[in-house]
C-alpha cells in the first residue's frame, strides 16, 4: 500500500516504512539502543530526503524512549539531577549543531556532513565494540578471574563546580558532564539520533557513574534533547513528516517487544558482537558511498528538498 | 501575393483545435500513486483537410510550476565525492511532458520550438549561471528528471486518427509537485503551429495532507508540538497495549 508522506513529499510503500520501524525495534530491544542511527541512514535508502529523514527520527526516538523512561522512573533509576545537567548540554549543543546543519544546508553540504558524520561515529563506535566483545568472548572462555576495579580517580576529579549527585553517589565538577551532553545534542541535530551510544559509555567510563542508573538518566537526556531537536527541525526547516514518524513508531513499539525476546535467548557477547556488524556494515555503505565515484555526479536541489 | 497571404491566413483559421481532458484537476490524496490523465480532441475545419500544405501534426505538453533549482556537480576532494560546482537555474518546470504525433522535426520546426518553448531543453532557461559548462548542469537536470519521469519525452505518443482525432495519455508520477499546471496543444501543418489551445490543470494535496502540510509550514510550533504529542502517545499507548496483551 502506498502512502503519500505530506512533508517528504514521496510516495513509499507504507509496509516498508512499518517494516523499517520494526526492524530497527526488533535491534534496539535485543541490544538495548534507541536505534536513531539506524533509522536515518536506512530511510536514506529508500528515499526520503536526508533533511526529513534526521529531523523525523528525532522525533521517533522521544516515542521509542518514552516508555522506556516511564518504567526507569516507576525504579526509581534515574539521577535527576545529574539528567539536568546533561540535559542543559545538550540544549546548547542541540542548538549549535541545528546553527551548523542549516548553515551547510544553505551551501548545498547537508547530505555531506550528515554521512561524514554517520561514517566517523558509527566506524569508531563499531570497531570498539567489535573489538570488546571479541575480547569479552575471550574472557568468557577463560576461568573467572579478578576482575579490574572500574571506578578510579581521573582529570575529571579535579576540576572546578563541583557538585553533589546523591543518586550516582557521586561529588564532581560539573564541567565533563556538561561537556558530554553538548556533544550528545550537536550529534542529535545533525544525525537524527538519540546519542545513547556515545553518552552510556561516557558515563560509565568518564563519569563513573553506577551502571543502573546510567539507561534511565541518559533516557531522561535523550527525550527532552530529541523533543527540542524535533521543535527545532520543525520550526525552522518544517521537516518533520509526522506520517512518516506514525509509521515508524508503530512498527518500532511492536518490533521492540519482539526483540526483547529474542534478546533474552541470546548470549550478550554473540548479541555485541552482531550490533558491531551491523553498525560496521551500515558505516562501510556510507562510506563506499562518499569513496567511489559515483554513477551521478550531478544532484539537484529545490524549495523543500 | 496578397491573395496567397489571406488564403493562408484563412486556412489557418480554417483547422481548429477542440479540447477535452480526462480530468481538469489532480488531487493528491494520502494514497497517491502517480495518475493517468488523458487529452483528447478533434480538429474541427470547415473546409476539407488542406494535405497540399503539408503533414498535419499534433503536439501536446504537460508543464508543472516553475520553481528555480539549484544543481550541484560533484568532484573528489581529499578522497571524497563532494558538491563542488553548483549553477541556479532560475526556471526549470517542476514537471514537463511532451508528446508529438510524429517525430518531432515533422511536426515542428526548430524556430517554431524557439518561438513557443515547446520541447524541454528550450523551456529551461538558465540566465546568469558563472559557470563555464553550464549547459552541462542543464542536461544533468533533465537527465535527473528524466530518471524520476518528472521529464518526459515522448515522442510518438499522440495518436491522431484520420487526421481529425487524437488523444494522448501522460502518466503522473507519485512524487509530482503541487501548483497549477498548464497544458498545451499545438495543431500544425508543415511543422508550423497553425492552431493552439491550452488547460489548466491544479495539482493540489486534498484532505489529511493539504491539513498537515498547511499547518508544517503556518503553525509549525504547533505543529512541531502535535508531531512530539502524537509520538508519546503512540509509543506509550503501543506498549501499554502490549503489555495488557502479555498478561
Amino acid at each position: 500500500m502506498q502512502i503519500y508522506l505530506p512533508i517528504a513529499e514521496v510516495s513509499v510503500d507504507a509496509f516498508l516504512l512499518f517494516g523499517l520501524g520494526g526492524l530497527v525495534g526488533v535491534l534496539s530491544g535485543m541490544f538495548g539502543v534507541g536505534g536513531g542511527f539506524l533509522i536515518t541512514p536506512l530511510l536514506f535508502f529508500v528515499g526520503i530526503p536526508p533533511a526529513v529523514a534526521v529531523a523525523t527520527s528525532t522525533n521517533q526516538i522521544v516515542a521509542s524512549s518514552f516508555s522506556g523512561l516511564l518504567a526507569h522512573l516507576k525504579r526509581k533509576t534515574v539521577d535527576l539531577r545529574m539528567g539536568t545537567v546533561l540535559l542543559v548540554g545538550g540544549l546548547v549543543g542541540s542548538s549549535l549543531g541545528l546553527i551548523l546543519f542549516n548553515y551547510l544546508r544553505s551551501l548545498g553540504q547537508v547530505d555531506l556532513l550528515v554521512s561524514l558524520f554517520y561514517v566517523v561515529f558509527l566506524g569508531v563506535i563499531g570497531a570498539l565494540m567489535f573489538v570488546e566483545s571479541l575480547n569479552a568472548m575471550r574472557r568468557a572462555k577463560l576461568p573467572p578471574g579478578k576482575r579490574k576495579p572500574r571506578r578510579h580517580h581521573n582529570w575529571v576529579h579535579n576540576l572546578p563546580f563541583k557538585m553533589k549527585f546523591r543518586v550516582s553517589g557521586l561529588y564532581i565538577s560539573v564541567v565533563p558532564p556538561f561537556l558530554v551532553g553538548v556533544l550528545v545534542g550537536v550529534l542529535s541535530a545533525i544525525m537524527g539520533v538519540g546519542g545513547g551510544f556515545i553518552m552510556v559509555p561516557a558515563m560509565i567510563y568518564l563519569l563513573g557513574m553506577p551502571t543502573k542508573v546510567v539507561v534511565g538518566t541518559s533516557l531522561f537526556q535523550i527525550i527532552f534533547v530529541t523533543a527540542y531537536t524535533t521543535m527545532l527541525h520543525a520550526t525552522t526547516n518544517q521537516t518533520v513528516d509526522i506520517v512518516l514518524a506514525l509509521l515508524l513508531i508503530v512498527g518500532g513499539v511492536i518490533g521492540a517487544q519482539l526483540g526483547t525476546v529474542i534478546g533474552l535467548k541470546l548470549k550478550a557477547e554473540q548479541l555485541r558482537i552482531l550490533l558491531a556488524g551491523l553498525v560496521l556494515l551500515v558505516c562501510g555503505k556510507l562510506a563506499l558511498d562518499l569513496l567511489l565515484t559515483p554513477s551521478e555526479l550531478y544532484s539537484i536541489s529545490g524549495p523543500g528538498h | 501575393m496578397i491573395f496567397l497571404l489571406l488564403l493562408a491566413a484563412g486556412t489557418a483559421r480554417a483547422e481548429s483545435i477542440v479540447l477535452g481532458l480526462s480530468q481538469n484537476q489532480v488531487s493528491i490524496t494520502a494514497t497517491f500513486d502517480g495518475q493517468d490523465i488523458l487529452i483528447f480532441g478533434a480538429v474541427s475545419r470547415e473546409a476539407p483537410a488542406p494535405a497540399e500544405e503539408g503533414e498535419l501534426g499534433v503536439i501536446v505538453t504537460v508543464e508543472g510550476p516553475d520553481l528555480p533549482v539549484t544543481v550541484y556537480r560533484k568532484a573528489r576532494r581529499m578522497g571524497i565525492w563532494v558538491n563542488v560546482d553548483e549553477v541556479e537555474v532560475d526556471t526549470a518546470p517542476a514537471f514537463y511532458a511532451v508528446a508529438t504525433s510524429a517525430p518531432l522535426r515533422e511536426v515542428l520546426r526548430d524556430v517554431e520550438d524557439l518561438r513557443n518553448s515547446i520541447t524541454l531543453p528550450r523551456a529551461i532557461r538558465s540566465v546568469g549561471a558563472r559557470v563555464e559548462d553550464s549547459t552541462a548542469f542543464t542536461e544533468a537536470l533533465i537527465r535527473i528528471k528524466e530518471r524520476q519521469d518528472l521529464y518526459q519525452s515522448r515522442i510518438g505518443a499522440v495518436d491522431l486518427q484520420e487526421e481529425t482525432l487524437f488523444r494522448v495519455s501522460f502518466e503522473l508520477p507519485a512524487n509530482l509537485p503541487e501548483g497549477d499546471y498548464t497544458a498545451r496543444i499545438f495543431l500544425t501543418r508543415d511543422g508550423r503551429p497553425i492552431d493552439e489551445a491550452s488547460a489548466k490543470i491544479p495539482v493540489q494535496k486534498v484532505g489529511i495532507e493539504q491539513w498537515l502540510y498547511e499547518m508544517s509550514q503556518t503553525q509549525s510550533v504547533f505543529y512541531g508540538l502535535l508531531s512530539l504529542a502524537l509520538a508519546i502517545a503512540a509509543g506509550w499507548g503501543a506498549s501499554a497495549a502490549f503489555a495488557v496483551f502479555r498478561r
